[in-house]
């Protein structure tokens, strides 16, 4: 299993791509995953769950958006969208494709809050927390 | 409020893997990355090449193991070359090698003289697939006690991967193993791919895949 792995690198991404100076908290972080990674989205979210804890990411939700496998045909130049092997292309059945998309494992965005200055008095106390 | 990113998950290994492809590329040496699962013969088909080899081409090895340094000792009786083991415990126990390990284990490497530098995965046919290690090639080598439908159930690794190995197939006559269906699910997942059958131990198929490294490494080279 090498979630823990990319749960790591993916929290250095949501560090590095927030705003320097602002104190926000991310509420959920978009995730471009091709259907040709070795991720299991569930054990993704276990591992940033444990991982991101006291960091910017914790308690950060993980939505996936799921990117399907695309081949491209050296031949008649026609794509084709795999579901599982054969690798082969729809239009004419030629095996010279190239794999154009299924392997992405991207951040697209982040949706973020700011977080209320604490160290301010505050007559009308949160009860949140 | 929504903050737009769109950047690789991987992208600093990505970034160390290609600053390591350079070096390598400079000092005119092929890599090449050897996955599998646990238990196909990846030692062995390493131990009988480097025997081979070592007497043409100039070979390092790096191997990379969760715990013990067997195979490094296992290698190093097979021939007077550098071996380097890794063991991924002291990264956590990671199931793969990742770019910036290699990098470490390779630094103590004479690079600018060698020819080939062959890293040996951890065994499994699922984490390696994702991670690129500054390699030229990648060869997945399948056993033929493991099940003739392995690529279909490991796409990725055998999608990324340039050469098949199917190994032990001294031991075909003891086994239901079905090669054509084999052959077949490779093809599946990766159309056109190379596909060798090999026995380390009665060196069936061994002189094509010594023939492939030789050809690879002198493309490098040029």
């Amino acid at each position: 299993m090498h979630e823990m792995g990319i749960a790591l690198q993916l929290i250095r991404v949501v560090q590095e791509s927030l705003p320097p100076g602002e104190t926000l908290r991310v509420k959920s972080i978009r995730l471009r995953l091709g259907k040709l990674t070795a991720v299991v989205p569930a054990s993704l979210r276990m591992c940033l769950e444990m991982a991101g804890k006291g960091t910017v990411a914790e308690g950060a939700e993980l939505e996936f958006e799921e990117v399907p496998v695309v081949l491209s045909c050296r031949d008649c130049r026609a794509e084709t969208i795999v579901e599982r092997p054969p690798f082969v292309c729809g239009t004419c059945g030629g095996a010279k494709v190239d794999i154009t998309a299924g392997r992405e494992m991207v951040v697209e965005s982040l949706e973020v809050e700011e977080i209320p200055p604490t160290a301010v008095p505050c007559e009308e106390k949160s009860d949140a927390d | 409020m929504q903050i737009k990113v769109v950047r690789d998950v991987l992208d600093a290994n990505k970034a160390v893997a290609e600053a390591m492809r350079r070096d390598y590329a400079a000092a005119g040496l092929f890599v090449l990355n050897v996955m599998s699962s646990p238990g196909s013969g990846k030692t062995t088909l390493l131990q009988k090449t480097l025997a081979a080899l070592a007497g043409r081409l100039r070979i390092a090895v790096i191997v990379g193991d969760i715990c013990t340094t067997n195979d490094a000792e296992r290698l190093s009786k097979s021939a007077d070359v550098p071996v380097v083991q890794i063991c991924t415990d002291a990264f956590g126990g990671d199931c793969h090698l990742a770019a910036h390990v290699v990098r470490e284990a390779a630094a103590g490497l004479p690079l600018q003289d060698l020819d080939l530098l062959i890293v040996e995965n951890v065994g499994n046919l699922v984490c390696p697939a994702e991670f690129d290690i500054g390699e030229d090639r990648r060869a997945v080598v399948l056993s033929v006690t493991e099940g003739e439908d392995k690529p279909l159930k490991y796409p990725l690794m055998f999608q990324v991967c340039d050469v098949a190995l199917l190994s032990k197939v001294d031991l075909l006559p003891h086994l239901d193993f079905n090669m054509k269906l084999c052959r077949q699910a490779i093809q599946d997942v990766h159309p056109g791919m190379r596909v060798l059958e090999v026995s380390a131990k009665s060196g069936q198929g061994m002189d094509e895949w010594f023939g492939w490294i030789l050809k690879q490494v002198a493309a490098k080279k040029q």
